[in-house]
């Protein structure tokens, strides 16, 4: 029951939105599709959940075939586009009703599933939906995307936009309906949240950079990586770019992260080429690599 | 006055009705630092960056920026601060050369400035060979840092950066932090709003606002200490959920 995806493309006139894309996700497992906007994340999206046909490959959703068999596909699939696509003048129990309806079923059937999420806005229940704050339209649309009990749920972007705090309690739902038993495919453009998932699809300009669970895309960084670190920041990236030896130089917040040319690399070497260039004050030391450095290496 | 401080705020409060939108802040902006404004969505972000920008009064409380004072001098405000935000920006339907013109034409700069400006600008960018095109066909990554650059067109003392950089990939983004690193080595004071937790470790100083008011404001070091934090996210979580 899960999803399965083989040599998909798809091209918007000149723009290859999606280039031969393959992957599988496992029935009940939770997977992120990691990448910048214009990724073609939403594309892809959009071929599973049979809203669009792909210029060439097949997909499965559900043991479904996405083109020959997209009615059994509609009836099976949760789709939360990135986009608040409810009707924002029904009520909160409105819109959900609506939902409940044309699946055929009613909310009672199916409360226990969305029970947890719908709790935090059923006080709001009779305001409409257009008046409600960003964290409670993305509850509420969770909650229809969720009220006829899919098998595979399909999230795009639900957390862009959206503050930590909200960020936070939205990855614990997804947690505790992937207990459930509902396979999720969810799309994110933050790098920090693919250590949330199961595994993810590091994808950039249509192509599928990488594919694995979080830990392993971060073991198999190629480089020693640097904190590099000095009181002015702006002169030691300058500097950093102009060293030769430099492989990559990339701002990480309060460091710099450095990667070196050479196999032997000494921090001492770079420390003395700083210093001299009349930069003292710097800090060398080994850290560990990030999905957001996995990622730029990548797409370099 | 201090020359050094290009904002300084004082209790600075917006009320609607009885609710206390903006709740008697008061911090202080270097010049050239990178101050980062953060805060959940509803904390009072976007209420107190309207007063400090000039198109909203407070109701009670005192601020300047860029030596202006925001009840009376709202207008000279706005003249001497760029501003960007991931919403507004540029014109979609304007050339890329265009853009740059009319958003030079707007802060009162002579013709012979702007097509001096433009020229630097479109080189310094690597834009020659889309110069002529719509800026709606540019992708996303080449229109934030365009934008930035207009919002610097006029050499404001401080440039408010809303939300910029949402959305690009991780080298975009950092090309981004770069400019933006450019800009306060020359003596710009940045002051950005941003969700990513992990852009607000790029400041200088950062500000939590939580309910209105200001709960934390500290380098993103001393942060990461007081609040036994690794990051600057979880400093963020401890903060607004008590």
């Amino acid at each position: 029951m899960g999803i399965s995806v083989s040599h998909i493309s798809k091209s918007y006139k000149t723009v290859k939105a999606l280039q031969d894309i393959s992957f599988d996700v496992k029935p009940n497992e939770l997977f992120g599709l990691i990448g910048p906007d214009g990724a073609g994340k939403t594309t892809l999206f959009r071929i599973l959940t049979t809203l669009l046909f792909p210029d060439e490959g097949t997909a499965k959703v559900a043991g479904f075939d996405v083109v020959a068999d997209y009615k059994e596909i509609r009836k099976s699939v949760g789709y939360m586009p990135g986009k608040f696509s409810l009707y924002q003048d029904l009520t909160v129990e409105e819109n959900l009703n609506f939902f409940a309806t044309i699946f055929g079923t009613t909310i009672e059937e199916n409360y226990d599933l969305i029970k947890d999420i719908y709790i935090q806005i059923e006080p709001f229940k009779d305001r409409r939906a257009g008046k409600l704050s960003g964290g409670m339209k993305q509850k509420l649309a969770l909650s229809c995307a969720l009220i006829h009990k899919p098998k595979v749920l399909f999230l795009d972007e639900p957390t862009t936009g959206v503050d930590p705090v909200s960020r936070k309690e939205f990855w614990e739902m997804l947690k505790r309906l992937q207990q459930k038993g509902i396979t999720i495919l969810v799309s994110t453009p933050y790098m920090d949240e693919a250590a949330l998932c199961d595994r993810v699809a590091l994808i950039q300009d249509g192509k599928i950079l990488q594919i694995d669970t979080p830990e392993a895309i971060v073991k198999h960084y190629p480089k020693p990586i640097y904190n590099v670190r000095s009181t002015d920041m702006y002169q030691l990236i300058t500097s950093l770019k102009a060293y030769e030896y430099n492989h990559s130089v990339y701002p990480f917040g309060e460091f710099v992260h450095y990667t070196d040319s050479r196999a032997d690399f000494n921090p001492d070497d770079l420390r003395a080429y700083l210093e001299s260039i009349d930069l003292f004050d710097t800090q060398i030391e080994k850290t560990e690599a990030t999905i957001e450095d996995t990622f730029m290496e990548l797409a370099k | 006055m201090s020359t050094s401080k290009v904002i300084q705020v004082e209790g600075l409060t917006k009320m609607f009705g009885d609710f206390a939108a903006v709740d008697a802040i008061s911090f202080e902006v270097e010049k050239g630092e990178i101050f980062g404004f953060l805060g959940a969505n509803g904390a009072g972000k976007t209420t107190a960056m309207k007063m400090l920008i000039g198109i909203s009064n407070p109701t009670s409380g005192k601020a300047t920026v860029a030596g202006f004072d925001v009840y009376t001098q709202a207008e000279d405000i706005k003249k001497n601060i760029g501003y960007m935000s991931q919403k507004f920006a540029l014109y979609d339907d304007l050339t890329v050369k265009e853009n740059i013109t009319f958003f030079g034409g707007i802060y009162g700069l002579s013709r012979k400035r702007i097509k001096e400006k433009s020229d630097a600008l479109i080189q310094e960018l690597e834009l020659e060979n889309v110069a002529s095109q719509l800026v709606g066909s540019l992708p996303l990554g080449w229109k934030q840092k365009l934008s930035f650059s207009v919002s610097l067109i006029h050499n404001p003392k401080i440039v408010f950066l809303d939300e910029p950089t949402g959305g690009v990939d991780p080298i975009t983004r950092r090309q981004f932090w770069e400019m933006i690193y450019k800009a306060a080595n020359q003596g710009t004071t940045v002051f950005v709003t941003t969700h990513y937790m992990d852009e607000a470790e790029y400041c200088d100083r950062v500000s939590i606002m939580v309910n209105g008011k200001i709960e934390a404001l500290d380098t993103p070091k001393k942060l990461k200490d007081q609040f036994k934090a690794d990051t600057m996210n979880d400093v963020f979580l401890k903060l607004a959920r008590g």
